[in-house]
């Protein structure tokens, strides 16, 4: 079961994840759960994060410094180790974005290329 | 670091919290969009995946020390190796076998080669024999030994040592103590200093000096309760009063060759009227310790010059005869080293098919743990520290087997010691030590890398997406053929050791077998000697005492038939008698005299014994000193010297002086060996009775005889008989009790000790052949998984899965069965000296063991084959 998940889900580029965590975090501090809801429901149920990718992102990103965690209790009474983004955080965001920005517009320029070369 | 280590304590257990907290939540939303409580939990932990390996590739995140690392992957390891018990016992058990044979051996190595000899500069001592025509190491006569000792110019010093016993009387019972006569520069030359007291003076070795003696520490202590004013007390052996000089310290031995000696009495002491003969060898060897910086070559052209003025003086005994010189070491290990560093390597051999079959294994477990490397590797693990991972699981497995394996050798090392103390030199200096654990710690990280490296490399070379999609399927064929030929080729080793085991088992059988000419069972053999007063007393008085020793035996409870004996016994000791047939005229010399092997018995012999009467009598309690003196012969000799006559009534001449009748015949007996008995060229055998024993025999039998009993039980009858000889006289001895089975046991010790080394190894290369394919089946079991799926699922009988791995395992077996036996009937064939009664190519033992292999072989594959029938078709498509 769990092998055929992994066929099935649309592979992410390395660092894409990282970028869609801090993404998530600028809304506010969320735990680790409640970012892999976020990404899923804004994605359209097209991207599920796969926990063992997760946590994994999550420690790295807060041993980079870019986020920060405490424990708190969330609105179910339900101790959470919650994550917030750090000004550090905010800058490698912004970098990130303007990179994705960059690599989308350079993949739709060549699709658009390619897709108006075999119209004529 | 202890900061560092709670710090990552409680940052793994937020981890831990991090985690549950998710699957709470997520379970609690499954819950709430209406899910039963009980499957929304499962749902959300099916959904999270695997807990452990998520914590695991997250704390590497984390970074670290390396030895964080390391004792993580040390604890992940043991966790992978503890969830597949089956894998780690099969593993570790090779390696405790490879490792234990190596490291035993290895130990016995260590103390026998490689240690130094245990006295100072011992590469100056060489020990001395005398060349003569016949012996090229023969004994030296003391009188040359003397002259060699003070003409020499190469030596510092030299001393010559032969064994002897005493009977050691006046310290409660009289016992028999093992003792070594030797010359004054025995214990300097080779460094021992007396615990208390002083060594043997120069000249303290001469005829007719002050007798003196060194007790061991053992004796000391034993009989003398280690009294510090030992030293000028007085010790009386066979009746003579020695004072004690010195102390030897307790673990004196020269090389295990003295081990059991508890007296050191100077050669001067010795009884015997030859000693001053210069042309009796009498069996003394020397020592000699060279001068600093004169070599071996040296000293042997000094000595040379040397037996060569003495030749020249002493024409009559020294013609023809020189000196040998042979280095301590080489004489002590000389036979020794060949055959240990063969079986060095042979062990060698074995540990590397340990390995090889490890790697196997490690294979086979790795396709089922692909799918775990693929997600480390999708999640960022790089292939050096998947590498290392697997490495380190490895060397655990090895560290496990090490340790398994030091435990083992340090057993059975014991336990073969105890087998063959006496063909082994230096045995007692065998043990662990720091260098033998170095050893051991050092091979395990060996093995642990060799096999590991191999199918660590192959596993993380096989990144994500090819064991992602393909599940590790690759091309079989080619990839198995050396696995197969390593097995084949265990197979066809372990047939060959086997063999060998099995036909040494079947030469023993029928030697038990054969019928030694008596009936062994239940007879028990034991010294006597009377007390040491009788040792100077007349004839008379010797042969009353022993009547009343005789009468005291028999009557003893248990005792069926008792007889002194006196000369030889069979299969222990010969003693030979020359005679000439009365008639016929007396040879000129004794070479051309008969040579007949001499029993000199009671009556009660042949009850004793079991020997059948063949013609005539045997003795009665007439045939005594006043009696007319008389004899019995054997078959053997009475086919020899009396063929188509009737030897009853004819007379032997005797070179004791007497004249004897023959009264009749008995069966022959077996003297020299059960199996080659009939080789020997002297079979002749004289039966003489005990009581016509002449004069100075007689005199001389007081200080020892042999004495055979039958009876019930030999083991509580010895108690009786020893009580009893204690309650007659307190000086009396008994001692060296041995049943005949054992004497029989002994003389088939070399064959017995050869069969329990094939056995040994012939077990263990039976262990791992069924490990290596029981490794290669399960690997090509779980490399043809899907294929076996299929064939389930297209309605194959699980029977026949079972049917078609079994026959893989057996194609395998029956091509090394088939090797094995190719080489095994040449070469056996050397081992036809060692074989009775049966032929190299003895048809059941081949059978039996080609059966033994085939039967083991099956066995081993029925594990995976029985898997791969269990196997669910659906899982096992599914299966990458």
């Amino acid at each position: 079961m769990v092998k055929l998940q992994y066929r099935n889900r649309i592979e992410l580029l390395q660092g894409t994840l990282d970028l869609m965590i801090l993404q998530t975090l600028q809304w506010g501090a969320q735990h680790g759960y409640g970012i892999s809801l976020a990404i899923r429901n804004r994605s359209g149920e097209i991207l599920q994060v796969d926990t063992g990718s997760l946590y994994p992102a999550l420690h790295r990103l807060e041993k980079q410094k870019w986020v920060a965690a405490e424990w708190r209790v969330s609105e179910n009474k339900q101790r959470a180790k919650y994550y917030r983004l750090t000004a550090a955080g905010k800058r490698q965001l912004a970098q990130e974005r303007s990179r994705w920005q960059q690599l989308t517009e350079a993949i739709a320029g060549v699709l658009d290329h390619s897709g108006k070369e075999t119209e004529s | 670091m202890s900061l560092d280590w709670f710090n990552r304590k409680r940052r793994s257990k937020e981890l831990n919290e991090e985690l549950e907290s998710h699957l709470a939540m997520a379970t609690e939303d499954r819950w709430q969009r209406g899910e039963p409580q009980i499957a929304a939990a499962k749902a959300a932990r099916r959904e999270m995946g695997n807990f452990l390996l998520i914590r695991e590739v997250t704390q590497e995140m984390w970074g670290g020390h390396w030895w964080r690392d390391l004792l993580e992957d040390v604890q992940y390891g043991l966790r992978m190796l503890w969830k597949n018990p089956r894998f780690l016992a099969v593993a570790v058990l090779t390696l405790t076998l490879g490792i234990g044979a190596n490291t035993a051996l290895f130990s016995i190595v260590n103390g026998v080669l490689l240690n130094p000899l245990p006295y100072p500069h011992s590469e100056e001592l060489v020990t001395l024999h005398e060349s003569k025509p016949n012996f090229s190491t023969g004994s030296i006569s003391f009188p040359n030994f003397l002259d060699w000792q003070k003409d020499n110019r190469t030596f510092s010093l030299m001393a010559v040592q032969r064994r002897t016993s005493f009977i050691l009387t006046g310290l409660g019972e009289a016992e028999q103590v093992d003792a070594q006569l030797v010359s004054s520069d025995f214990f300097r030359q080779l460094g021992v200093v007396p615990v208390i007291g002083r060594d043997f003076a120069s000249g303290e070795d001469r005829v007719g000096a002050a007798p003196v003696a060194m007790i061991t520490a053992g004796l000391w202590k034993r009989r003398l309760g280690s009294a510090s004013d030992v030293i000028g007390k007085s010790l009386t052996l066979d009746g003579k009063a020695y004072t004690i000089i010195g102390v030897v310290p307790a673990n004196f031995d020269l090389l295990g060759t003295m081990r059991s000696r508890e007296l050191f009495v100077p050669v001067g002491q010795w009884s015997n009227p030859l000693l001053m003969n210069r042309a009796a060898g009498l069996g003394f060897h020397g020592i000699g310790r060279l001068k600093p910086g004169v070599t071996v070559a040296e000293a042997r052209a000094d000595l040379e010059r040397v037996t060569r003025n003495l030749a020249e003086t002493y024409p009559d005994s020294d013609k023809g005869i020189g000196a040998a010189l042979i280095p301590l070491r080489e004489r002590v290990l000389g036979q020794a080293e060949p055959f240990l560093l063969l079986l060095f390597g042979a062990v060698g051999f074995v540990l590397l098919i340990a390995c090889v079959n490890v790697a196997n294994l490690l294979m086979a477990r790795s396709t089922g743990r692909a799918h775990e490397f693929a997600i480390r590797t999708a999640l960022g693990a790089g292939r050096g520290r998947i590498l290392r991972q697997l490495l380190t699981e490895s060397v655990l497995l090895s560290a496990i087997g090490g340790g398994l394996g030091v435990s083992l050798a340090a057993l059975a090392t014991r336990a073969a010691l105890r087998v063959l103390p006496e063909t082994l030199p230096r045995a007692a200096e065998v043990g662990i030590d720091a260098r033998v654990l170095a050893f051991a710690a050092g091979i395990s990280l060996l093995a642990g890398v060799c096999f590991g490296l191999l199918p660590a490399l192959k596993i993380s070379k096989s990144g994500a997406p090819t064991a992602l999609k393909e599940g590790g399927r690759g091309n079989i064929g080619t990839r198995h053929r050396l696995q197969r030929a390593l097995v084949a080729a265990e197979m066809a080793l372990a047939l060959i050791l086997l063999v060998g085991a099995g036909l040494m088992i079947r030469t023993l059988a029928a030697l038990w077998n054969v019928n030694p000419g008596f009936e062994p069972k239940n007879v028990l053999t034991f010294g006597f000697a009377l007390p040491s007063t009788m040792i100077q007393a007349n004839v008379d008085s010797v042969r009353a005492a022993l009547r009343e020793v005789h009468d005291k035996f028999a009557t003893t409870p248990g005792v069926q038939a008792v007889s002194f004996s006196w000369g030889a016994v069979p299969l222990s000791s010969d003693d030979e008698w020359l005679f000439w047939i009365d008639g016929q005229p007396k040879p000129e010399n004794d070479n051309d005299m008969n040579w007949a092997l001499n029993y000199v018995v009671e009556p009660d012999y042949l009850r004793v014994m079991g020997i059948p009467l063949k013609s005539g009598r045997f003795f009665t309690s007439q045939d005594d000193e006043r009696g007319q003196k008389v004899a019995v012969i054997d078959q053997a000799l009475a086919d020899k010297f009396f063929p188509g006559s009737d030897p009853v009534g004819k007379r032997l001449h005797l070179n004791t002086g007497q004249l004897v009748e023959i009264v009749g015949v008995v069966g022959h007996v077996k003297q020299w060996s059960l199996d080659a008995d009939q080789k020997e060229s002297l079979q002749a055998q004289l039966y003489t009775p005990f009581m016509q024993l002449p004069d100075k025999a007689m005199a001389q039998s007081a200080s020892g005889i042999g004495v055979l009993v039958r009876s019930q039980n030999s083991a509580s009858v010895f108690e009786s008989l020893r009580r009893a000889s204690t309650e007659m006289s307190s000086q009396q001895v008994v001692f060296g009790a041995q049943s005949m089975k054992e004497i029989i046991a002994n003389s088939l010790s070399d064959r017995r000790f050869s069969m329990i080394l094939l056995g040994i190894f012939a077990g263990v290369a039976l262990v791992l052949a069924s490990v290596g394919i029981y490794g290669v089946i399960s690997y090509v079991v779980g490399q043809r998984t899907q294929e076996i799926g299929v064939r389930i699922a297209m309605g194959a009988q699980r029977s026949e899965v079972v049917r078609l791995v079994l026959r893989q395992g057996l194609a395998m077996a029956a091509l090394g069965a088939g090797i094995g036996l190719a080489a095994a009937l040449p070469l056996t064939r050397f081992m036809q000296s060692l074989l009775f009664a049966i032929s190299a190519a003895d048809p059941l033992t081949y059978f039996s063991v080609v059966a033994l292999l085939l039967g083991v072989s099956i066995a081993a594959c029925w594990i995976p084959a029985h898997r791969a029938a269990r196997m669910n078709p659906v899982d096992a498509l599914r299966y990458e």
